[in-house]
C-alpha cells in the first residue's frame, strides 16, 4: 500500500464547464433551429425516396462523375434513403449535444460477488435438494442416467445420414473411358487435331451417350484441358508422350488442390495456372507442380484419335482428378 | 391535466399493474454510461447487424434458394438464354426488376462487410485496453464466438447467389472438408448431398444463413448486452474516475438520443454506399459452372488471411497405407485457425495465469501502460495482416507490378519473421511513450517559448501540466512481476517444473515498464527549481 501513498493525487472531476447555449437563450434557440434544419433535411431526403420510387424507371441511367454511368432508379432511391436516415440521426445527436444536459453523472458500482450468507445458503440449497432427490447415493441412477443421455445423442447424429448418399467410389471415378470422344464446351462438337493451332487451349468433355444429360457433377469431375504445344517441346517419359498426340496433351482442369477450375494458361511459358490459390504447372513437364500449394499434378488424361479422326481417350484417367481425400491411394 | 398526459398515465399505469416495471425503470432509466469514442464501436457491430435484419428479411421476399436449372429470360440482356440456376436468377430478378432490389442487396453487403470491421475494430480496442479482464471474461468469450459465427455467416451470405464466383468459395469450402482425416469425403457428401455441387447446398445453407446462425448471433448480442448493462460498462482513466466508480451521462434522454441517432448515422452511411458504392455484381460473373473461373476470384476481406494462408501452405501431402493427409490445406484451413482463435479466447485466462491478477478491474489501461499485451496484440495482427496480404496476392501483384512469385515469398517467409520482429518494436514504442509520459509529467509541456538566460544561453521554456492530467498519466498500476521461488522450503529445485518457468518468465516480460512518476518525485523536483 506505500506504493498507492506515494502516487500523485486524483483531483476529482474537473469543474463543469458550460456550454454556449446552457448559457446564452440565443445559442440555445440558435442550436434549436439547426436541429429542426437537420430533421427537415432528413424529410427532403424521404421525398427524394418517394420520386424515385414512383417516377424513375429501373432501366434509367445516368452518367455521374466517378460513378460512371450508374442506374439512376436505385441511385437516386439510395441517397434519398440515406439522407432520410442520416439527418434523423444527426439531428437527433445533435440536440444531443447542444441542448441535453451535459453534466457528467457519477455512479457507484456494486460488487458482484454475492454475500457470504449468500452463498453458504445457495450450497444448502443445493445440497439439500440434491439430497432429497438422492443424488449422493443412487449411483446407480446417476450413471444409468448418464448412459441414456449420452445414447441419446445418437438419434440426434443418426438423423442426419440421409443428407446424402456415401461416397463409395463417387470421388474416383469420371465419364472417361477408353475410346469416348472429346467434345467441345460449349457446343458439344468432337473435335479434330487440325482442329487446335499450335499453342491453342481448348476446355473439352467427354461424349456423353445419347439421351444422357450433362450435370454440373459431371462438369465438375470430367472437365479437360486441350493444350496444343509443339511436340519436340515435351519433356515427358515415353509412356505419358504416348498419352498425347501431335502435340496435343489433356489435364484434368480441376486443380489437384481445391478443386478450382484451373484455366489460366500462359502461352510463352507454357505453364497453367490455378487462380483461386496459384498453384502453377509446367505443361511441357506433365503439370508438375512448379509454385504454389497443390502437392500433386494435374491427372493427365491418354488421348489419340479414332477411326475418322477425332480425339478419343485412350483410357479413364488413372487417378482420381480433383482434390485429394483420405481414402485416396496416391 | 392535458389529454395527452392523462392517456399517459393510464398507460403507464396498465403495464405496471401487469409488470411492475416502474421499479426497475426508475433505476435503470437513469443508468450511467461514460463516453468516449471507442465505445461506439460495439455500437455500430450492432446496428449493423439490425440493418442486416431488416435489408436480409427483404430480399428472402425475392430470392430463391433452389439449384433447380432455369433458362434466363430477363431485364439483363447479356444473360439472355443461358441456363442457370433459379437461386441466380432470382438474385438477378432482386438487382435489375425489383424497386430498390440492387439497393437493398448492396446494403446487405456493406452492412455485413461493416459488421465485421465493427467487430474486429470492436475487438481490438476491448483486448489492447484490457477490458476483457476480470469479471468481463465471459463477454469477451462471447466476443470471440460471435466474431467466429459472424465470419461463417458472412461467408455463407455472399454463397448464396450461385454466382461464379461465390460457388468457386464453396467448392474450395467442400475441398477442406474433404481434407478432414477419415470422415472427410463422408462429411462433404452427408453436406453436398453427394458429389459436389450437387442440388441441395443453397437451401440448406440459406436455412442457415437466414434462420440459424443468426439466431444464435441475436441470442449471443442479447446476453452480451445484458452483462455489459449487469456488470456497468468500463472507462478510461481520469479524475474522479475510479474502479468503484462509473462517470458519465444518464441513459435517459443523452445516451437514448445519441445511441438512438447514431444508429440512424450509421443506417444512412450504409444505405449511401450502397446507392454509389456497387458492390458484389454477380451479373458479371455469370452462373456457376466447375468448369470456368475468373481471375483474380477473391473472397470478402474478413475471409482474406484465411485464404492467404491456404495460399502460401507448402505443397505438402502424406500418402500411407492407401491413404492421404493433404497438410497444404489441414494446417492453413483447420489447424492454424483453430490455433489461433482458441488462444484468443483463452487470453483473457492466460493474462491473469501469468500476472497472477484476479482483482476486478473497471478502469481501462491505456495500451502503452501494458507493453506485453500490447506488443502481443500488435503481433497477432501482423500475422494477419501479412496473411491478409497474400490473400490478395493476385490483385496486389497486377496493381504494383510484382510477381505472385515474389509477394509468395515474402508473405511465406515474412509469416515468420514480422511477427516477433512487430512485438519488439511494438514494446519498444511502448516504454518510449511511457518515458514521455513521465518527462510530461516531471518537467511539463513544452511551450515552444525560447528564452535568453542573462549568460547567454538558449532555453526552452517548459509550463507544467494539470494536475488532472498528471494524475491521468501516473494513475495505472504497476503490478510487479509474480515471485516464483527457484527452490522451494524443503529446498526442491525448480517447484512446479517447466509450468514454473514459462509462468515467471511471462509474468517479468509483463512487469517490464518505465516506472510511473511518483507524488514525491514531483515534489523533490518542484523544490528543486523553485
Amino acid at each position: 500500500m506505500a506504493n498507492e501513498i506515494e502516487k500523485i493525487k486524483d483531483p476529482g472531476l474537473p469543474a463543469h464547464k458550460h456550454r454556449k447555449a446552457d448559457l446564452d437563450p440565443k445559442a440555445a434557440d440558435r442550436a434549436e433551429r439547426q436541429v429542426s434544419v437537420l430533421f427537415l433535411l432528413s424529410g427532403a431526403g424521404t421525398a427524394l425516396f418517394i420520386f424515385a420510387f414512383l417516377f424513375v424507371k429501373t432501366d434509367t441511367f445516368v452518367y455521374l462523375p466517378i460513378l460512371g454511368t450508374t442506374n439512376a432508379h436505385q441511385l437516386f432511391l439510395g441517397l434519398g434513403m440515406a439522407a432520410s436516415l442520416f439527418f434523423i440521426g444527426m439531428g437527433m445527436v445533435h440536440w444531443a449535444k447542444t441542448l441535453m444536459s451535459d453534466t457528467e453523472v457519477i455512479a457507484e458500482r456494486h460488487e458482484f460477488r454475492s454475500s457470504d450468507e449468500d452463498r453458504q445458503s445457495f450450497v444448502d440449497t443445493v445440497k439439500e435438494q440434491a439430497s432429497t432427490a438422492g443424488l449422493g447415493r443412487r449411483k446407480l441412477i446417476k450413471r444409468s442416467l448418464g448412459f441414456a443421455g449420452l445414447l441419446a445423442a445418437l438419434p440426434g447424429v443418426l438423423i442426419l445420414r440421409d443428407l446424402g448418399p456415401l461416397p463409395r467410389k463417387a470421388l474416383n471415378k469420371t465419364n472417361w473411358d477408353k475410346g469416348v470422344r472429346l467434345v467441345t464446351d460449349p457446343g458439344y462438337r468432337p473435335i479434330k487435331a487440325s482442329d487446335l493451332e499450335v499453342g491453342a487451349v481448348a476446355q473439352v468433355l467427354p461424349e456423353l451417350p445419347e439421351g444422357t444429360e450433362r450435370t454440373l457433377e459431371n462438369i465438375g469431375t470430367d472437365a479437360v484441358l486441350l493444350i496444343r504445344i509443339r511436340p519436340e517441346e515435351f519433356q515427358l517419359n515415353a509412356e505419358r508422350l504416348s498419352w498425347t498426340h501431335e502435340g496435343i496433351i489433356a489435364f484434368s482442369k480441376i486443380c489437384s488442390h481445391m478443386g478450382c477450375a484451373v484455366a489460366l494458361y500462359e502461352q510463352q511459358t507454357k505453364h497453367l495456372l490455378c487462380p483461386c490459390h496459384q498453384s502453377t504447372f509446367d505443361v511441357t513437364r506433365a503439370a508438375k507442380v512448379i509454385f504454389g500449394p497443390a502437392a500433386r499434378p494435374l491427372p493427365q488424361l491418354a488421348i489419340t484419335v479414332d477411326a475418322e479422326g477425332y480425339l478419343v481417350a485412350q483410357a479413364p484417367f488413372n487417378e482420381p482428378i480433383g482434390p485429394s481425400f483420405w481414402e485416396r491411394s496416391s | 391535466m392535458s389529454k395527452q398526459k392523462r392517456i399517459a398515465g393510464n398507460v403507464a399505469n396498465y403495464v405496471d399493474e401487469r409488470t411492475g416495471a416502474a421499479a426497475w425503470l426508475k433505476k435503470n432509466l437513469t443508468k450511467v454510461f461514460p463516453d468516449h469514442w471507442s465505445f461506439m464501436l460495439g455500437e455500430v457491430a450492432l446496428y449493423s447487424f439490425i440493418i442486416l435484419l431488416l435489408s436480409g428479411t427483404f430480399l428472402t421476399f425475392w430470392f430463391d434458394p433452389s439449384q433447380n436449372e432455369v433458362i434466363y429470360h430477363g431485364a439483363y440482356a447479356p444473360l439472355d438464354g443461358i441456363p442457370m440456376t433459379a437461386a441466380y436468377q432470382s438474385t438477378l430478378h432482386i438487382s435489375f426488376d425489383v424497386r430498390g432490389g440492387l439497393l437493398m442487396r448492396q446494403i446487405h453487403h456493406w452492412a455485413a462487410l461493416l459488421f465485421m470491421v465493427a467487430i474486429v475494430a470492436h475487438l481490438l480496442r476491448v483486448f489492447f485496453t484490457g477490458a476483457f479482464r476480470k469479471p468481463r471474461e465471459f463477454n469477451w468469450l462471447i466476443g470471440v464466438g460471435l466474431l467466429t459465427l459472424g465470419i461463417v455467416e458472412g461467408f455463407l451470405g455472399y454463397s448464396l447467389p450461385d454466382d461464379l464466383l461465390s460457388g468457386t468459395g464453396i467448392r474450395i469450402a467442400e475441398a477442406i472438408i474433404q481434407a478432414i482425416p477419415v470422415v472427410g469425403s463422408y462429411l462433404a457428401f452427408f453436406a453436398f448431398g453427394g458429389p459436389f455441387p450437387g442440388h441441395v447446398f443453397i437451401s440448406r445453407i440459406y436455412t442457415v444463413h437466414v434462420l440459424l446462425i443468426p439466431g444464435i448471433i441475436l441470442a449471443l448480442i442479447t446476453i452480451h448486452l445484458m452483462l455489459v448493462w449487469y456488470q456497468k460498462h468500463t472507462q478510461y482513466p481520469g479524475p474522479g474516475r475510479t474502479e468503484k466508480n462509473v462517470v458519465g451521462y444518464p441513459l435517459m434522454p443523452v445516451y437514448m438520443a445519441k445511441a438512438g441517432g447514431f444508429f440512424f448515422i450509421v443506417f444512412g452511411v450504409t444505405a449511401f454506399l450502397g446507392a454509389v458504392a456497387s458492390i458484389n455484381p454477380i451479373w458479371l460473373y455469370g452462373p456457376y459452372t466447375p468448369g470456368q473461373i475468373s481471375a483474380g476470384s477473391q473472397p470478402d476481406w474478413y475471409m482474406g488471411w484465411l485464404d492467404g494462408l491456404v495460399r502460401m501452405a507448402p505443397p505438402l501431402e502424406t500418402h500411407a497405407f492407401g491413404h492421404t493427409i493433404s497438410w497444404n490445406i489441414l494446417i492453413p484451413g483447420l489447424i492454424i485457425p483453430g490455433i489461433l482463435f482458441t488462444g484468443m479466447a483463452l487470453y483473457p485466462f492466460i493474462e491473469s495465469w501469468m500476472t497472477g491478477d484476479k482483482r476486478e478491474h473497471h478502469l481501462l489501461d491505456r495500451p502503452r501502460n501494458n507493453p506485453n499485451r500490447t506488443a502481443l496484440g500488435a503481433m497477432s495482427l501482423s500475422f494477419m495482416f501479412i496473411s491478409l496480404i497474400n490473400g490478395g496476392n493476385d490483385i496486389i501483384a497486377t496493381h504494383f507490378h510484382l510477381t505472385i512469385n515474389e509477394i509468395m515469398w515474402f508473405t511465406r517467409i515474412g509469416l515468420f519473421v514480422v511477427p516477433p520482429i512487430v512485438f519488439v518494436i511494438t514494446k519498444r514504442i511502448c516504454f518510449s511513450l511511457q518515458l514521455a509520459d513521465r518527462n510530461l509529467v516531471l518537467h511539463g509541456r513544452e511551450t515552444g517559448r525560447l528564452v535568453m538566460l542573462p549568460h547567454g544561453e538558449f532555453v526552452e521554456v517548459h509550463e507544467p501540466i494539470s494536475p488532472e492530467k498528471a494524475y491521468t498519466l501516473t494513475q495505472h498500476e504497476q503490478v510487479p512481476a509474480l515471485a516464483l521461488p527457484d527452490e522451494d522450503s524443503n529446498g526442491v529445485r525448480n517447484p512446479g517444473g517447466l509450468k514454473r518457468k514459462i509462468r515467471a518468465r511471462a509474468s517479468q516480460a509483463n512487469a517490464e515498464q518505465i516506472p510511473a512518476v511518483t507524488a514525491s518525485e514531483l515534489h523533490e523536483l518542484e523544490g528543486g527549481h523553485h
